[in-house]
């Protein structure tokens, strides 16, 4: 029953910066990646700032270049190469993959009204006819994402940060996509309105069945919102696993850290927790061997040396790390 | 314990194109030497206001009510704030005896001049200490707040720095002239989870080292419960609760508070549904009456919410709440 959306292989994505004296240099912001993302599924990528999750994220939806493997897009009724789709399929793919961005004062036009924000995708993919279809379109849309009909002839300036979301939210659902990368969609909100935000869009996956990559730095979010979680550093995946058995037995020494780093509530729990030296290293000067060693209390010689591979271990949980099985009943407590 | 700075009645209103817009609506608190006060709450409800009429910051158009007032116990006996005017006179409390850190490390600190000569700056500004003397502070400053090869540090520019270095280099600049209250405005906001968590540690220890109060601003209730001694909560300008960092925590008496708690998603109960705070927060022109919070109030007992405003009771003697909840003494 469950079919893959989107499988990327080695997937890469490289930027040309500067020119130095032996010609360009390239930074590696997404380094051979492989991910899997299943068809209505709610799949989370974490990272801290700089591990290449959103750019891994506007690969998939082919807003930058991909510059190295290969990456598929198949919901049933088409088949997609993002690598190389270009012209009226390109077109069409855009109407089937969406973006949600981070923050919604930056995101919606301060010059339109509400209905014409949400009307904008509708109009310019030519989706609608008349503009009565269009009217009847954007007031479902609007509906479902609990916008009334006062609120659409209104300006954003009119609108609390959850509010602004929520139109975000109907502009990206307007064009009904089957996919959309929400990229720290919840990250500007407070914290009394980032439920309700979270609890839309997972209403809105299942209601619509839209499958979901929910970029986050925010562990927290994450364990209560998807059903997989990949978490990527310096570029590189460095585990992947559905989310209960992640959060319960994290193999890969960086997730475990990042785990340790979120403030505990208790009072009473205080300094108890793991703390990572340092600071991810700076992409266009990456460290050999395992990406994440410069950091890892755990690193042995090997880890300077060789690169680890994303292990499939058989269930379901892949983890890079030379030493995630001797490690294993470490991480987990 | 001796208090620091004691804020009264502190009521701040902005002269806006459309009227007058409440800020901070009848806060008082106290902090005492070496505490460390947490101020949670949403955006707009007044948080960074309160902290920036600490050292008189507020822009022109901010009127203070008459009632309101602000001192600060210094060895030269207690300051009014608000009532200092000269920007002579501000320096007492701008840098001098106050300091402040801000969310944004990269805005805050000047692109084309180093960091370096941005802390001697304004060691010199507030001592009569040589070039010489204010850098040797500052690199030992660098140091102390575990910025590695200070002195090579001291000569570059914010934009060489990571997130992370560049809010230690803040805090450096912030603790070189020794200030006795320290107002750390979302420091930890704009960082990474494994940053934040170094951060947390160093401040913890720079109190414990300098023995000075903190204001920490912030809307993340773990960093709060993380760092702080005692916490207010607040809502639209008024503090709607306030105590003891583990009562308030542990056992909430405003419905707000307890709709933050609620809110946050939590690790150990990955079934716990989310429950947000219903509604939005009211826009400040459209102030509520009564009890500002009746509007989202899950618990509002009736007419009594929306027509009069709750006073403070206290739950025991160090907590208080603003509720009508909890406004009946107990017989």
């Amino acid at each position: 029953m469950s079919e893959t959306l989107i499988k990327a292989r080695d997937l890469s994505v490289g930027f040309k910066i500067g020119s130095g004296f032996f010609g360009k240099s390239i930074l590696k912001a997404v380094d051979h990646v492989d991910i899997d993302i299943e068809k209505g599924s709610f799949f989370g990528l974490v990272g801290e700032s700089g591990s290449g999750k959103t750019t891994l994220g506007r690969a998939l939806l082919k807003a930058v270049p991909i510059t190295g493997g290969s990456a598929h897009y198949t919901d049933g009724e088409v088949n997609y190469d993002l690598r190389t789709l270009a012209g009226p399929e390109l077109k069409d793919y855009r109407k089937r993959a969406q973006l949600i961005f981070q923050d919604p004062y930056a995101a919606l036009s301060p010059r339109m009204t509400v209905r014409d924000i949400i009307a904008e995708p509708l109009e310019v993919m030519g989706l609608t006819k008349t503009r009565e279809e269009t009217d009847a379109r954007v007031r479902e849309i609007a509906a479902k994402c609990r916008l009334n009909l006062e609120h659409l002839r209104r300006f954003p300036h009119a609108f609390s940060g959850g509010q602004r979301q929520r139109i975000s939210i109907a502009r990206a659902l307007v064009s009904g996509p089957r996919f959309i990368v929400a990229d720290e969609s919840v990250a500007a909100l407070d914290v009394s309105i980032q439920a309700d935000v979270l609890n839309l869009l997972k209403q809105i996956q299942r209601d619509l069945k839209i499958t979901f990559l929910f970029i986050s730095h925010d562990l927290s979010v994450v364990a209560h919102t998807c059903d997989h979680v990949a978490v990527m550093y310096l570029g590189r995946l460095v585990e992947s696993a559905p989310t209960r058995e992640l959060f319960k037995a994290p193999r890969h020494p960086y997730t475990k850290a990042l785990f340790s780093a979120i403030p505990s509530l208790d009072p009473d729990d205080r300094g108890s927790a793991q703390k990572l030296e340092g600071e991810i290293p700076s992409p266009t000067n990456q460290p050999p061997g395992c990406k994440f060693h410069t950091r890892c209390p755990f690193a042995i010689d090997i880890c300077k040396k060789d690169e680890p591979k994303l292990e499939h271990p058989g269930d379901g949980h892949e983890v890079a790390c030379h030493r995630w099985r001797e490690l294993a009943a470490t991480l987990a407590a | 314990m001796t208090a620091l700075i004691e804020v009264k009645n502190l009521t701040i209103q902005f002269r806006t194109d459309e009227g007058l817009v409440t800020a901070v609506d009848d806060v008082s608190f106290t902090i005492d030497k070496g505490q460390v006060m947490g101020l949670v709450g949403e955006s707009g409800s007044g948080k960074s206001v309160t902290a920036k009429a600490l050292m008189h910051l507020n822009a022109r158009n901010a009127v203070y009510s008459p009632e309101s007032r602000i001192t600060l116990h210094t060895e030269n006996g207690p300051v009014e704030v608000l009532k200092l005017k000269s920007a002579r006179d501000l320096k007492i409390v701008r840098g001098g005896a106050i300091s402040m850190i801000f969310q944004e490390p990269m805005a805050s600190f000047a692109p084309a001049i180093t960091i370096g000569d941005q802390m001697v700056e304004q060691l010199m500004l507030h001592s009569d200490m040589s070039k010489q003397k204010a850098k040797e502070i500052s690199v030992e400053m660098l140091d102390r707040v575990g910025i590695s090869d200070p002195a090579r540090r001291f000569s570059q520019y914010a934009f060489e720095l990571s997130g992370g270095m560049r809010q230690r280099a803040m805090i450096a600049m912030a603790l070189s002239t020794k200030p006795k209250l320290l107002i750390a405005d979302e420091p930890t906001t704009a960082l990474d989870v494994t940053i934040q968590a170094q951060v947390i540690d160093l401040m913890k220890d720079l109190v414990r080292e300098f023995h000075m109060g903190i204001i920490f601003i912030t809307h993340d209730l773990g960093v709060i419960a993380q760092t702080a001694d005692k916490v207010a909560v607040k809502y639209l300008g008024r503090i709607v609760e306030e105590g003891p960092v583990r009562e308030v925590i542990r056992n909430p008496k405003h419905p707000y508070t307890q709709g933050l708690l609620a809110a946050l998603p939590k690790l150990e109960d990955l079934d716990a549904p989310l429950t947000p705070v219903a509604g939005d927060i009211p826009s400040p022109l459209e102030r509520p009456s009564g009890c500002v919070f009746h509007t989202r109030c899950p618990k509002i007992i009736g007419d009594v919410c929306k027509s009069k405003l709750p006073h403070h009771t206290q739950v025991d003697p160090t907590h208080r709440v603003a509720c009508h909840l909890h406004t009946e003494v107990p017989a």
